[in-house]
């Protein structure tokens, strides 16, 4: 699973108003290059929670995505290919999200988050 | 990419080795599944460069067809385990880089704004009912360009008013008719094979 991915996803368990960002849980995490594409990167920038993505990609080891940043620093390449490696080539292997209310757990497996929900939690 | 080529390599694809009735498991044809995605991205430009979800994505045929068209990003969701196996399998045999979340559609937890299109091929409702209508009712809550899924054409009209009226599409036009053979999977089929006609939509969500 892609950082990208994960700054989409919540916790929609019943009753619970504060569902994102999911904490990570890390076992494995694997790095994939992809093509750089910096328009696609510009255009998905304005969409993106900054904040959740950068505690995210420190949480998966990378420390290198500034805390504050102007829309500005998009015509830096070099800051281009940060956000690049951290929104799409960091990949959660294992581990698992973890919802900021409750503490309840979605095992990661094979890349895959499990956030099927109880019958209770619906 | 052409069409053909699309459709050659979807028809390559592993399909569902044991499929589950309940969950209205139903491979989407490389006909059909290479149509609509070409459909999408060479009438609309709503795959290439774009993030696209694939709902119910079962062995991923819709999603890998967008990914072979050039979707940045491509996320198959499905309730059921097994399904993403294959669906996960099948990608990488394409190199194809998907992302994968075991969900039920119906509890999706999801920002709005990331997803540009949705594509799906849903449950047609026949076995647990009303859920084509929930997915719809995600997908146009969750996509902010463009919605494409395949509809019964008998239940045409009330696709039409759910979707503008309960789920305020701005639009919601049928592209095309298509012919969706359903292979005699399970024992409740008596005839070896039959073809239902089926819409494939386009909607609009409401401009955000």
């Amino acid at each position: 699973m892609r950082l990208l991915t994960h700054n989409m996803l919540s916790s929609n368990i019943k009753g619970v108003t504060n569902g994102f960002p999911l904490r990570i849980e890390i076992e494995k995490v694997v790095e994939k290059q992809v093509e750089f594409n910096p328009d696609f990167l510009k255009n998905m920038f304005p969409k993106i929670e900054w904040k959740a993505l950068v505690n995210a990609s420190h949480s998966m080891g990378y420390v290198e995505l500034p805390e504050e940043v102007e829309p500005s620093r998009l015509d830096s390449e070099d800051f281009l290919h940060k956000f690049h490696h951290a929104l799409l080539e960091l990949h959660l292997e294992e581990g698992a999200l973890v919802c900021p209310e409750t503490g309840r757990r979605f095992p990661v497996s094979k890349g895959i988050p499990n956030m099927l929900l109880h019958e209770d939690e619906v | 990419m052409k069409l053909k080529q699309l459709e050659g390599h979807l028809g390559g694809l592993q399909q569902f080795s044991n499929p589950k009735v309940e969950l209205e498991q139903y491979p989407t044809g490389p006909h059909i599944a290479s149509r609509m995605l070409f459909t999408a991205e060479n009438s609309f430009g709503d795959v290439s460069g774009k993030v696209v979800a694939d709902f119910g994505c079962g062995c991923g045929t819709l999603g890998v067809a967008a990914a072979l068209l050039g979707a940045e990003q491509v996320i198959g969701i499905d309730i059921d385990a097994q399904s993403l196996e294959i669906a996960a399998e099948n990608a990488e045999d394409l190199e194809l880089d998907m992302d994968f979340i075991q969900c039920n559609i119906k509890n999706l937890g999801w920002r709005a704004s990331v997803v540009d299109t949705v594509v799906m091929n849903p449950p047609f409702g026949t076995r647990n009912k009303g859920a084509d209508m929930d997915f719809l009712s995600v997908a146009l809550k969750v996509a902010s360009q463009a919605v494409y899924s395949l509809h019964k054409t008998s239940t045409r009209d009330h696709v039409k008013r759910a979707a503008l009226q309960n789920f305020s599409a701005s639009s919601a036009e049928v592209i095309c008719e298509l012919r969706y053979d359903v292979p005699q999977l399970y024992k409740f089929h008596k005839k070896r094979e039959v073809d239902i006609a089926v819409d494939l939509w386009r909607f609009v969500p409401r401009s955000i």
